[in-house]
């Protein structure tokens, strides 16, 4: 037989000040916890969706980046050769060898310059990437020093529009286009002719191979193919995976981050829910001696205080997930570790975080409850009412 | 004197709340201490970076090469003292869990461009001898159990292949500000490799080191090293030692600042909980305090008690609080030696520990003593029973 | 009335505190009875223990040794969760400081107990109106009890106590708060109770008007029950 929960609400509301300020203290540490993981969240994201599973990259072994990795045109040929390759509409394997490399450049906001990818495509490497699509503009004409540039690189860095020109190379790129590639790590880079990129950048060699499989399910025996290649010293991944594992070092940086921050932050605002609870228990001690005299049972007065404590955590819990949400609208621009280059992300709030955040504050609530519930249901009746 | 004993007997009164209380500020202290830390080991490059000491790279951007034929004529440029040169080399050791950093440098000019780094002349001198032998910082010496004459093999990325290695020289840091988890070997030895191997790759640097005659003239030298391989096929980036660790932290920046919006969102949870206690605290004692005007005890008697009170409870746990910091540090810092090679509390975290932990204390009585000052004597008088 | 079976029957009830180091006999091996029906005042001088035995027959503190029969149930062997069930049917209070829920209006407050039984929601409030119709409170059942009198929250305590229909009704001090006025009211309450409903009310008081209209009055000294039992006339 329960207290009715009407009894829980309305204490809280009698003394609001202490209910807003306790539940405020652990609405704050849910909003670090929802804040990062939602960065991570974001992070792996934009990176994943970066790649298409029928893609395959192929690199250098023991290279951990397209940009640390070089293949040699042979080498390249020989991957060119695999029977799983899909075919495009114009009859052509759907295959590109590209190069990618770091240029500086500027940022708007600061001046200060920032390592952006730059990548000397292929004829196909378009089709092989059906997310990008080009929002201004025009594409680059092979054999030029055309470029096109990712929407995030126009947003963040100086000359960079339609007609600017980057210098880099002993070379002018003159933008003539702007693509879009949603949420991914493309929108970070900027294209153009891989032949004309290795001329002024002097890089013989390409970075990497991507190619479509006609059949998803092939992956392996290819893969096997082109690793077990004695010539060759390739590894191959799914485009997902290769993505997946750049923002590996990152995103296991931002959770161990996030976690231990807010196991210590919610020590705080445990402490301050326990504090609140041992003053309400002993604020309404003559109202635990009634309850007790009553009739109503040791484990409905503990059930009764614990169940407060949980509605802190709880609203606690929304108040901060109310404040997270808000960090959808902030763009975050930073060096990827792993890659060494820049990468656009923004906060992403999944059904995953809400819940853990939530529970996370209901757990929260229940540690700093559970002492001063427990207290308030051993008493003794004739003791506590001897305290009205 | 007294007046501090009533303090505190009052602030105790109520041990179990106080203590909690205590408690919550040491812990938010610790925490905003250690992330203080955080942002001070990211700054860790450009604390360590001399100004009479010039980088210089390629233009394009950090990952493309120099040609090593550029040494001589660097050398000729008036005001350089010292040339020297390197590559990154972003070797692994075992496997990409262990990442520390590892450079294949011109020995002798470059230990003498780092006079930080410590090394006995025996050491040295067996290093020089040994094209295959390098030098590592006593943290990462340490980390790893690398003994003198120890074969460490590092899996190249960059530079494809497994390469042995072996310990010569272990250098100390003159002081708390020089990593010391660094990996030094010798450049020949790469070149060499690279000649057999690859041969395109060789007669490569990926930077070059230079030192100064007199801090003054880095700005000059570095322009007119640039302007000697203008419109060459390699031009030339050249900035201090500090500007040049200073974009590496730009690039992050953003990440920076969401670690110093963090450490804010601390304070003000530690104020949450103290504002608490103190509120609730307050109005248990309503009744006291409407008698003590009873007796003649003024608003400002009444402001002083509730803001001693709380600042008492706010000093005891800002001290623990600094004091938890420092084994945490170092707890914190060996285990992420990795990320963090330089990890240690500056005397600026413990003054900003001190201001933020008074501000709460001041702030969190605010509310409660406006209320104790407000409460008419009759009205206060009457919630005694 | 005296032909009436006795509803409370105390055998040899032994209590005493621990204080520090000394022991304090609180009461000593106490016998009596109490008729169903009864109207009992337990009168005694400050530390008698006649506030003590009133919660040992209301099963919220344990006796020593000896035995406790309330309707024939043995509350001395009952567990701590066995007497709460046991104590929400079979008791009502009635306090000194009326002990309402600060939170919960007249008409919750009164149904309150009622949770402890298997009523549904619409039961419970008929039942609760309909007590405080009996204390004359009805008009006032949506007010909080700091917006009642002293006398109006004794009143309303009164019907919280008698919601349930319990099998004795216990008061500790009920006027120990009041003024004459408010005391007046809930004395004739009481005494509504008793001779219009027949319930059983053993009152602890100082109060000689309190006990004056009790129909029996006992007395406790030093732990010791007197054996004279005053009468007192109708």
């Amino acid at each position: 037989m329960a207290i009715p929960f009407s009894y829980n609400l309305r204490n809280l509301w009698t003394r609001r000040l202490t209910t807003f300020l306790t539940a405020g203290g652990m609405a704050l540490v849910v909003f670090v916890f929802a804040a990062i993981l939602m960065l991570a969240e974001g992070l792996q994201k934009t990176l994943v969706e970066t790649g298409s599973s029928d893609n395959v990259v192929v690199i250098r072994k023991g290279s951990s980046a397209e940009v640390q990795s070089g293949i040699e045109r042979e080498k390249a040929s020989i991957v060119e050769t695999q029977p799983e390759i899909d075919i495009g509409m114009d009859g052509q394997k759907l295959i590109a060898k590209e190069l990618v490399v770091l240029i500086s450049l500027n940022k708007r906001e600061t001046g200060k310059p920032s390592n952006v990818v730059m990548r000397g495509i292929g004829a196909n490497s378009l089709s092989l990437r059906p997310q990008v699509k080009l929002v201004e503009g025009r594409l680059p004409r092979f054999g030029s020093s055309e470029i096109i540039v990712g929407k995030s690189i126009y947003r963040s860095f100086q000359n960079t529009g339609i007609n600017d020109a980057i210098y880099s190379g002993l070379r002018n790129w003159r933008v003539v286009g702007i693509f879009d590639a949603g949420a991914t790590g493309f929108s970070s880079e900027i294209w153009g002719d891989a032949d004309q990129c290795m001329q002024a950048f002097r890089r013989p060699v390409y970075s990497s191979v991507i190619f479509k499989l006609r059949n998803s399910r092939d992956f392996d025996i290819v893969r096997t193919r082109i690793e077990g290649d004695p010539r060759l010293s390739l590894e191959a991944r799914r485009e997902t995976k290769y993505y997946r594992d750049q923002s590996e070092m990152m995103a296991k940086f931002l959770r161990i981050f996030g976690w231990s921050l807010t196991i210590i932050f919610s020590l705080g605002a445990i402490i301050g829910a326990m504090i609140t609870m041992y003053a309400a228990v002993a604020t309404r001690t003559g109202e635990i001696g009634t309850l007790r005299a009553l009739g109503f049972r040791r484990s409905s007065i503990m059930m009764a205080f614990l169940m407060e404590s949980l509605i802190l955590g709880f609203t606690g819990g929304c108040m901060g997930l109310f404040l997270a949400s808000f960090m959808q609208l902030i763009t975050i621009s930073t060096m990827n570790f792993q890659t060494f280059s820049e990468l656009a992300f923004t906060f992403t709030l999944t059904f995953d975080i809400i819940y853990k955040a939530l529970l996370f504050s209901i757990i929260m609530g229940f540690i700093g409850g559970v002492l001063p519930a427990i207290r308030a249901s051993r008493m003794y009746i004739v003791d506590a009412l001897r305290t009205v | 004197m007294l007046f501090l004993k009533l303090l505190f007997r009052n602030a105790f009164r109520h041990r179990l709340r106080t203590g909690l209380t205590i408690l919550g500020i040491a812990i938010a202290i610790l925490a905003f201490g250690m992330l203080r830390t955080m942002v001070g080991a990211w700054y860790a490059g450009v604390e360590a970076s001399s100004a009479g000491r010039l980088v210089t790279r390629n233009a394009i951007s950090l990952i493309f090469p120099l040609p090593i034929s550029y040494k001589d004529k660097i050398r000729q440029v008036s005001g350089v003292k010292i040339v020297s040169y390197g590559n990154w080399f972003g070797g692994l050791y075992i496997d990409e869990k262990n990442f520390f950093a590892n450079f294949a440098v011109e020995p002798k000019s470059y230990l003498q461009l780092y006079p930080e780094f410590i090394l006995s002349s025996e050491e040295e001198a067996s290093f020089l001898r040994d094209r295959k032998g390098f030098i590592a910082g006593q943290k990462l010496v340490d980390k790893y159990g690398w003994k003198m004459g120890t074969i460490v093999t590092l899996k190249g990325t960059i530079f494809p292949g497994n390469w042995d290695f072996v310990l010569r020289g272990i250098y100390h840091g003159k002081d708390k500000t020089v990593d010391e988890m660094q990996f030094m070997f010798h450049w020949d030895y790469l070149n060499e490799t690279m000649k057999k191997t690859v041969p395109r790759r060789a007669d490569q640097v990926g930077f070059y080191m230079i030192g100064v005659t007199h801090p003054d003239l880095a700005a000059d030298v570095a322009v007119s090293i640039d302007s000697l391989f203008k419109n060459s096929l390699a031009e030339t980036l050249t900035e201090t030692e500090k500007a040049f660790a200073l974009t590496f932290i730009s690039m992050t920046e953003a990440i920076v600042t969401a670690i110093r919006v963090v450490s804010i969102v601390v304070i003000f949870i530690i104020l949450a909980v103290l504002a608490n206690t103190m509120v609730m605290t307050t109005r248990e004692r309503i009744g006291e305090y409407a008698v003590l005007k009873t007796l003649g005890f003024g608003g400002w008697h009444i402001a002083v008690m509730i803001f001693g009170e709380s600042l008492v409870i706010t000093t005891i746990g800002c001290v623990l609080g600094i004091a938890g910091t420092f084994p945490a540090a170092k707890v914190f810092g060996e285990s992420l030696v990795l990320y963090f090679p330089i990890f240690y509390v500056e005397s600026k975290t413990l003054i900003l520990d001190i201001i933020a932990a008074t501000a709460v204390g001041l702030i969190a009585a605010i509310i409660p003593t406006h209320r104790a000052i407000m409460i008419r004597i009759a009205d206060g008088l009457r919630r005694i029973g | 009335m005296e032909d009436n079976k006795p509803v409370v029957e105390i055998s040899n009830v032994n209590k005493s505190y621990r204080r520090d180091h000394y022991v304090l006999q609180v009461l000593n091996d106490i016998t009596f009875n109490i008729i169903e029906g009864q109207f009992l005042a337990l009168m005694g001088p400050s530390g008698s223990g006649k506030t003590t035995l009133l919660n040992l027959i209301a099963g919220i503190d344990k006796a020593d040794s000896g035995t406790i029969q309330i309707a024939g149930v043995d509350i001395s062997s009952l567990s701590e969760t066995e007497l709460a069930v046991w104590r929400a049917t079979h008791v009502g209070f009635i306090f000194q400081f009326y002990n309402l829920i600060p939170v919960l209006t007249a008409v919750e407050n009164v149904e309150l107990p009622l949770h402890l039984t298997g009523l549904s929601r619409r039961e419970r409030l008929e039942h609760a109106e309909m007590a405080l119709n009996v204390v004359n409170l009805a008009d006032r059942k949506d007010h909080y009890p700091g917006q009642l009198s002293g006398g109006e929250q004794q009143r309303v305590a009164i019907a919280r106590a008698v919601v349930t229909d319990p099998t004795i009704l216990v008061a500790d001090e009920p006027t120990g708060d009041l003024d004459r006025v408010s005391a007046e009211d809930v004395l004739n309450l009481m005494e509504y109770l008793n001779e219009r409903f027949g319930k059983t009310i053993i009152m602890v008081t100082h109060d000689p008007r309190a006990a004056k209209r009790a129909k029996v009055i006992r007395h406790l000294e030093k732990g010791f029950l007197s054996n004279a039992v005053s009468q007192t006339s109708l």
